[in-house]
């Protein structure tokens, strides 16, 4: 899900480096001194996330789990996010240096989008209630994040669509498989930790 | 074990084993101008200029004492990823066609716009990880403070980078916590639920840790400030390595337009 440098047309590439810094001032206006240690510790926890390999018949994906970030961290996800992918550019060489403020958009944009929609629904009702609206989240960001990428594409050239087009279809199992996964794993925090998303104000848990 | 980040054997402080040029240079200095690369790299898009932006590429590597043949396989990795647009590339850019396949014609220009594509995204990614990537994170995290990075997201970034080992140890006791049960994973419903609660409960024991840390760092008065332990300083050694990687972007930037004008 990663664009690389070169890729994109220069409008595009600095039209997502200035949302990006919007994003960033947004979130971290939204993280208090006595925030950071958790919103830091969670951000960690994305970034070992996305190591992980699930198996889809004969291949494997790794997750991405933005709707879930956006669920636990509402808009102090997209610096969380972007640091994730400042450090996967930097030590991991993946994507690129000018493209990270169009790829943060495209990842963390839908994070926090889906943090602002469904916490609520989330943190209501009984554990399975909140599952479910969890998996809806986390499969809506996945949704989000392959159509930002493929109207990035677009927006940079024709010659695009066709490749913009293959990104979303083929992202469709990734999409149930993050719809599935985070629903699962907000069932857990529920029951196990229902204070997880019980906040007055809506910022970080 | 090895380090997530630095792919190291040994702890953060052993990476002085191979310590080399680059790595002796002014990380602030080394971030600018990695930035500056970038940004001029992807301003270029005649190919021979382009295939030397590589090269300089590869030099900077040969020179930054990483190890060559596991930063290129990194490198390589990247390009498995965007192999798939680049090959759609020919059929979709329209031009004189240069070949068919099936039945569809490869144009010469989607061609050239697919090489392009390559030789600046992997030119541009080789210098990030040489220049920066050959740092000690938590040096890069106090080379953006310098650099005037919002403090918070610094520490947010020194948070991410302290925790990702500890995460991943313990994601790692949970995975063989569940093969020892007996927990194969398959394209099925189980697997999906098993791999989310692993999620969850990594989640929910990540928020009991940061409860932990906020406690003990309050306990030793934590007010938000970032202390440098190292201060940056510009050597003529600094001055050099940058006024040598500017003359050698010069030279891109002119040979680009020399190229555009013939």
């Amino acid at each position: 899900m990663h664009i690389v440098d070169g890729a994109l047309s220069n409008p595009v590439v600095i039209g997502g480096a200035v949302s990006a810094v919007g994003g960033i001032a947004m979130g971290l206006r939204n993280l208090p001194l006595e925030r950071i240690p958790a919103a830091g510790v969670l951000s960690a926890s994305f970034f070992v996330a996305s190591l992980i390999h699930v198996p889809i018949g004969p291949s494997s994906v790794h997750l991405i789990l933005n709707g879930l970030a956006g669920l636990v961290l509402g808009w102090a996800a997209f610096p969380a996010l972007f640091v994730g992918l400042l450090l996967q550019a930097v030590f991991f060489g993946f994507g690129g240096l000018t493209v990270l403020g169009v790829n943060a958009v495209n990842i963390a944009l839908p994070a926090v989008l889906v943090g602002l929609m469904f916490r609520p629904l989330v943190a209501r009702g009984s554990p399975l209630q909140g599952a479910i609206w969890g998996g809806i989240g986390g499969g809506a960001a996945i949704a989000f994040t392959t159509l930002a990428v493929a109207v990035s594409l677009m927006l940079s050239g024709d010659e695009f669509i066709l490749a913009a087009k293959l990104v979303f279809f083929s992202h469709i199992p990734v999409m149930l498989i993050e719809a599935l996964l985070s629903g699962a794993a907000i069932f857990l925090a529920r029951r196990v930790k229902p204070e997880l998303f019980v906040d007055t104000k809506g910022s970080l848990a | 074990m090895t380090y997530v980040l630095t792919g190291a054997e040994r702890p953060l402080s052993g990476i002085g084993a191979f310590r080399a040029k680059v790595t002796a240079l002014d990380p602030r200095m080394r971030i600018v101008m990695t930035a500056v690369y970038a940004v001029v790299v992807v301003s270029l898009s005649n190919l021979w200029v382009l295939s030397a932006a590589l090269g300089l590429s590869m030099w900077l590597l040969a020179f930054s004492g990483l190890p060559p043949r596991k930063t290129l396989k990194r490198m390589a990795m990247m390009d498995s990823f965007i192999i798939f647009m680049l090959v759609l590339l020919p059929f979709t850019v329209p031009g004189t066609p240069v070949l068919s396949v099936w039945g569809l014609e490869a144009s010469w220009e989607g061609l050239r716009r697919a090489a392009e594509i390559a030789l600046t995204a992997n030119a541009v990614i080789l210098a990030v990880m040489t220049l920066v990537g050959s740092m000690e994170p938590v040096t890069m995290g106090h080379a953006l403070f310098a650099l005037k990075t919002p403090e918070r997201l610094v520490h947010l970034m020194m948070f991410t980078i302290r925790y990702i080992d500890v995460l991943r140890e313990e994601y790692q006791r949970l995975s063989t916590s569940m093969k020892l049960r007996g927990f194969r994973p398959g394209t099925n419903w189980h697997t999906y639920r098993s791999y989310g609660y692993l999620v969850g409960m990594m989640l929910v024991r990540a928020i009991e840790r940061s409860e932990r840390i906020l406690a003990a760092m309050k306990c030793r008065g934590f007010s938000g400030r970032i202390i440098l332990l190292e201060d940056f300083r510009l050597r003529r050694a600094d001055l050099l390595f940058a006024a040598a990687l500017t003359a050698a972007l010069a030279a891109l930037i002119w040979a680009e337009a020399f190229y555009a004008a013939s």
